[in-house]
């Protein structure tokens, strides 16, 4: 599930004031290019896209978008250190087999990451797991177990815990729920997480 | 709308060979009218056994091998684009070649025509667009050799073109594309007809350009169309021959094609343009294909075929990677066909979206004329 299709557009006007005017900006898995032409439209940025969905890459090159058409995991390698100042990877790292690796290549290409995630330490994920005994099923995560294309869950715990292993900094976060921002509790009451990262001064 | 070939004659073009043609005529088409700011024009390049008639229909009633992409509506809209497309430098559809006739002579060329590369039919194109006035082309396209052609013309001439469409082609044949161009050749100077070359005013070798042009086929086509197409299907009976004649559909096709070919074809044609592709390797003169490409400035869109065998996704993406490795603006996408290497012929379909689209934004993001290296 992507960001906008939990809370519309809100991900627009978000990601909209993290990215500012003429930015180089790779999207991860962009889909049909709708985000990318809304940021070509309103900030001139220079866009590029990674979809591995056939029928969504051609729409994309339909509305003008340059997009590669592959799988996101494997697609990081051939882009030079720096490319990009954003990379954004919009709801999709639960689903990579190795996230570590797909974060370390994000900002090894670019100078700062925008990485959202449905967050797995939700209430209603706890109260449907501790309930039924059985592989949480919610509004976020409504696959079964076995046909789910998340393959790693992880909270906004798990996430910022990882951040402090790599000496990644955090540069802004946002938490929100039912398309409001959370403003308490966020590893409880968020249902969506949006990070901006980058690699620590030291580094 | 019936369409006429023109033809344009250019004093010499110096080759790649060291050799200097003079007096080179070049067979072309144009379709849709050129604006004012000469800025809506589009070269179609033609693959292997094309020729200068892409779209409409000539005289004959025949349409253009390309008419399902070029016209009014169709992926190059000609309501808003000028479309040229040329025969090839080697051809033998009215640009010169092995079977125009040697000024020197008086006789056709046959095998002493010079050696013949694909930045030789790119240089002739050049001179053809400029005699237009058309200082960039609003991009360059074609399938296989054709899409060869269009990246030589991107690192040729940089600034001559604002995008480039390289579609189910390679920036260097394989082993096995050479291997397969090999047989062919060897098939047509292996007829006794094909007399070193010199068989005009005679018999042409036309068994041994047809067994090319078979193996050609074969090629072209995937296992999963042929299946599709022949089966195991017999000719016209319900029980085999027990001999040598026509048993199978696919024997019969392919001797059809084979036959067929060898009235609009030339022998030698076939030999100086496969040996042409052969030897095009755009890395050549650089340390790698990356740094060639580095010379482009023109966006791409490259696009391949999934059951495409002769021309594999893979030598496409070997482009689509050199390009990425330096963040240039390269799109990329891999469509789905059953039908082989014929699909950029025959699947205008899925290509009508994405090359519409693609045109439209090279059109409205075109580099400002002073953007030159």
């Amino acid at each position: 599930m992507k960001v906008k299709e939990v809370f519309g557009r809100a991900d627009y006007a978000l990601i909209s004031e993290l990215i500012p005017n003429r930015a180089r900006v790779l999207d991860l898995g962009c889909g049909d290019g709708a985000l990318l032409a809304w940021l070509k439209e309103q900030k001139q940025i220079q866009a590029r896209g990674v979809e591995r969905d056939r029928d969504l890459v051609q729409k994309a090159i339909a509305r003008g978008v340059t997009v590669y058409q592959g799988d996101f995991e494997n697609s990081l390698a051939e882009y030079p250190p720096g490319a990009f100042d954003y990379v954004i990877l919009s709801q999709t790292l639960q689903e990579a087999r190795r996230p570590l690796e797909v974060l370390e290549g994000m900002l090894r290409i670019g100078r700062h990451a925008v990485v959202a995630f449905p967050n797995f330490g939700h209430w209603r994920v706890r109260l449907a797991h501790l309930l039924s005994g059985r592989a949480p099923k919610t509004a976020l995560f409504p696959h079964e177990w076995y046909n789910s294309p998340n393959i790693h869950f992880l909270t906004v715990v798990d996430f910022e815990e990882l951040l402090a292993r790599q000496r990644w900094a955090i540069e802004k976060k946002f938490f929100l729920a039912a398309g409001r921002d959370v403003r308490a509790l966020p590893n409880l009451l968020a249902e969506v997480a949006i990070y901006l990262i980058r690699k620590s001064e030291a580094d | 709308m019936v369409v006429e070939t023109q033809f344009a004659r250019f004093d010499s073009l110096d080759l790649d060979c060291g050799e200097t043609l003079h007096g080179v005529d070049v067979a072309y088409e144009t379709y849709g009218a050129l604006n004012s700011a000469k800025s809506n024009a589009i070269l179609i390049e033609h693959a292997f056994s094309g020729d200068a008639h892409a779209a409409g229909v000539d005289h004959e009633g025949k349409p253009g091998w390309w008419d399902n992409m070029i016209g009014p509506g169709k992926a190059f809209d000609t309501n808003k684009y000028f479309v040229i497309c040329s025969n090839v430098l080697g051809g033998c559809r009215g640009t010169t070649g092995p079977s125009s006739i040697d000024p020197s002579t008086g006789k056709p060329w046959g095998l002493r025509f010079p050696g013949i590369t694909i930045s030789d039919m790119v240089r002739l194109q050049k001179m053809l667009v400029d005699s237009m006035g058309i200082e960039r082309l609003l991009t360059v396209t074609g399938g296989s050799m054709g899409g060869m052609q269009a990246l030589e013309w991107a690192v040729a001439y940089p600034d001559s073109l604002e995008s480039c469409i390289p579609i189910a082609s390679t920036a260097r044949h394989s082993a096995q594309q050479i291997a397969f161009n090999e047989t062919g050749r060897q098939a047509i100077m292996a007829d006794p007809d094909f007399n070193g070359g010199d068989y005009y005013g005679g018999p042409p070798p036309a068994r041994g350009l047809a067994v090319a042009r078979m193996v050609g086929h074969i090629t072209y086509m995937s296992d999963e169309s042929m299946r599709e197409k022949f089966g195991r299907r017999l000719r016209n009976r319900d029980t085999f021959s027990f001999g040598f004649g026509i048993d199978f559909e696919v024997e019969s096709y392919l001797r059809y094609r084979g036959s067929q070919f060898v009235n609009r074809f030339d022998a030698n044609s076939y030999l100086y343009i496969t040996k042409a592709m052969d030897y095009f390797d755009l890395s050549a003169g650089y340390p790698s294909l990356a740094a060639s490409l580095e010379r482009a400035v023109c966006r791409f869109l490259i696009i391949s075929f999934t059951s495409d065998w002769l021309y594999p996704s893979y030598q496409s993406l070997e482009v689509v990677n050199a390009l990425r490795a330096r963040n240039h603006d390269v799109t990329f996408c891999e469509l789905s066909s059953n039908y082989g290497h014929d699909a950029f012929l025959v699947d205008a379909g899925e290509q009508t979206g994405i090359i519409g689209g693609f045109l439209a934004r090279c059109m409205k993001e075109r580099r400002a004329p002073e953007v030159c290296r």
